[in-house]
């Protein structure tokens, strides 16, 4: 572990109980994240993919092993303290956006600065900053079910921003978007990766999204199957 | 049917417009002044944004169920001022007031000499005496709680309780004929001072065989306590025994005034003691336990008011505790996000929680308030009823209500969202 890494898991174990059967979805996995990395994550359904990128996002814990992030062990951390861990250093992207319907889109993208201690003012500034950025100052005060596919997965992108996480994690972020808007969203988060440093790790099951990534690592029954396959 | 429907939608608005173009005006102008703006930047900084945008989303299901507990706490407003209206009769009783009545029954009558053998006794600052009239106006329908009283004492001992101006009392000691009466009841029949009136009895008549008397009325009384009944009339007793066909020097009962509530057992016990074992015998007791008594002939006004109050309040119960369930479980896949987010668990708490508790006091409120209403239509009804009065004891009550059914409604589905794993709730997306 260097002072550039920003994620790393030791021989970290996961597994859970189904009536009598014990299943194990990962056994000693080893895994390093370096900061300013876009990591895709593939494999085929049953992988492990979606319970590492939990494991990555703290909203699930490992059965084994120590989880290290930024220098600081997280997998020991009570379910408050991780809560506040997500707040200020996770942005969570989801395939189907996850936006609250009842809340216009600045709105939205406020709710994590809810979590921090910034005025209403500074609240204010920073959501036109991120909103900005993904291109839709002018659908601040739309509802989001009035907005495209394309249109929401930017607000999610935006709240997922919008409190300056050091980590960014996309569960299959493109998996509901047709072509044309999935390589819109992948080059914003290319963008957010190259001129914002910003560490992505992005779960996928389409070869064409894992293109953007720095590197991709292919999950296969809970283990890294190839590793730094694209530099 | 849209056609319909558009239709329809413009006469609820039309209808409710009185309720709600107010609001509306107040929100336009917070657009213009900016204080929306404001407003809404403190109510996302509390959270309270969220909570309110989570409870208006679905505006059907919320009137309904609003409409629920309106209906609930506008009967329980309502009936609760009946209650205490009720109860004031007794409530407001002096505590230094004795009744003395004929120990077979108080309809039956007790000599006025009792009166005089009474007053010198050690304890009793004045006695008056009272006899039911069983008087009507106009219609027999119309029947109205007339006493002939000794007009001398009378005010010795209730003046406490029933104002009148000086004027008024003297010129009631003047007239014979003179009758005092409650604002109340000259509000229901339209009296004034100066008007001559005529009363019939439904028990009494007249020397001649006529059942009517004619009155003067003198005066116009109120009580002290806005919940002491005015609904009755007092003349003098000189003019019933004198005007009377039969029953005369007899009363109904004595109204005993003591120097100190203490010595109440002690007059009681006199009292008793020096009638026992005479043709009328008495028994004396304190205002409260006769009002008391009176008030339960009518039935346990009490439980059978509390029984309505309890079946609307289980029925609101059922129907937003089942509401609020159901709109928490809708909305878990939102609360794993929000948990996902950074939110803890202890806050997604108070958020469901605080939305039941915002819902029970919105349309609690709105509920104590047509209450409010209905109180006021009552007492102006030409009906003889108690006069009702939203206290700020109700309002307390009725606010603690709201906070319970907003707890109870809402600690499930809150302990359920708190207890809630954000994978599961993400997977039911």
């Amino acid at each position: 572990m260097t002072d550039e890494t920003l994620y790393s898991l030791q021989k970290v174990s996961k597994g859970f109980v189904k009536g009598k059967e014990k299943i194990t979805i990962f056994d000693g996995l080893d895994m390093s994240i370096e900061k300013g990395d876009f990591l895709a994550i593939m494999g085929p359904s049953g992988s492990g993919k979606t319970t590492l990128l939990n494991m990555l996002g703290g909203v699930d814990q490992p059965t084994g092993g120590e989880v290290w992030f930024d220098g600081s062990r997280v997998d020991k951390l009570s379910e408050g303290n991780l809560a506040k861990w997500r707040a200020n250093n996770i942005g969570f992207i989801f395939q189907f956006y996850n936006l609250m319907p009842m809340l216009n889109a600045a709105k939205n993208v406020e709710l994590p600065l809810l979590l921090t201690n910034l005025n209403s003012k500074q609240r204010k500034k920073s959501v036109e900053a991120a909103l900005e950025l993904v291109g839709l100052s002018d659908r601040a005060k739309h509802m989001t079910n009035e907005m495209s596919g394309g249109q929401q997965q930017r607000v999610a992108i935006a709240r997922a921003i919008v409190s300056d996480p050091k980590l960014l994690l996309c569960d299959e972020p493109t998996g509901d978007l047709d072509r044309a808007t999935a390589d819109e969203i992948l080059e914003m988060l290319q963008l957010l990766n190259r001129e914002f440093g910003k560490t992505i790790v992005m779960v996928t099951h389409d070869p064409a999204a894992a293109k953007y990534a720095k590197r991709t690592l292919h999950l296969d029954k809970g283990e890294f199957v190839e590793k730094d396959l694209v530099a | 049917m849209n056609g319909v429907l558009t239709l329809l939608k413009w006469v609820f608005r039309i209808i409710t417009a009185p309720v709600w173009v107010p609001f509306w005006i107040l929100w336009k102008l917070g657009e213009v002044t900016g204080l929306n703006a404001v407003i809404e930047a403190i109510a996302m900084s509390t959270g309270f944004y969220v909570v309110y945008k989570n409870l208006t989303r679905k505006p059907l299901r919320l009137s309904l169920t609003m409409l629920a507990i309106f209906v609930a706490f506008t009967i329980y407003g309502t009936l609760t001022a009946f209650q205490n209206a009720f109860d004031a009769g007794v409530e407001l009783s002096a505590d230094d007031r004795l009744v003395s009545v004929n120990k077979i029954n108080f309809t039956q009558p007790l000599p006025i000499s009792y009166v005089n053998r009474v007053r010198p006794m050690e304890g009793v600052a004045s006695v008056t005496h009272l006899n039911w009239f069983g008087g009507y106006y106009q219609d027999p329908q119309n029947v109205i709680v007339t006493f002939a009283v000794d007009e001398g004492s009378f005010f010795d001992v209730y003046g406490e309780d029933l104002v009148m101006s000086e004027e008024a009392k003297a010129a009631w000691l003047g007239n014979r004929q003179g009758l005092i009466v409650g604002e109340s009841i000259a509000r229901l029949n339209g009296w004034e001072v100066g008007q001559r009136i005529p009363l019939n009895s439904n028990i009494f008549s007249q020397q001649d065989g006529s059942s009517d008397w004619d009155f003067d009325i003198v005066g116009i009384y109120t009580g002290s306590d806005p919940q002491i009944d005015t609904n009755s009339i007092y003349f003098h007793y000189k003019y019933f025994n004198e005007t009377q066909s039969f029953g005369g020097n007899f009363i109904g009962f004595m109204a005993i005034k003591t120097e100190d509530p203490d010595l109440n057992e002690a007059v009681i016990k006199q009292v008793d003691d020096l009638f026992a074992n005479s043709p009328f015998e008495t028994e004396t007791v304190p205002e409260k336990v006769f009002n008391k008594g009176f008030i339960e002939q009518i039935g346990n006004i009490r439980l059978i008011l509390s029984s309505v109050v309890l079946a609307a309040f289980f029925i609101i119960l059922v129907i937003v505790g089942n509401s609020m369930v159901l709109a928490v479980r809708e909305r878990t896949s939102e609360i794993g996000v929000l948990k996902t987010l950074g939110f803890t668990s202890p806050r997604i708490f108070r958020m469901v929680l605080g939305e039941s508790f915002l819902l029970s006091i919105m349309s609690g409120s709105l509920g104590m308030l047509a209450a409010m209403g209905m109180i006021g239509v009552v007492n102006n009804a030409p009906i003889q009823l108690p006069t009702l009065i939203m206290t700020p004891d109700l309002a307390i009550e009725a606010f603690t209500y709201m906070a319970l059914l907003g707890f109870i409604t809402g600690i499930i589905p809150a302990v359920n969202a708190l207890r809630l794993n954000i994978i599961t709730a993400l997977s039911r997306n």
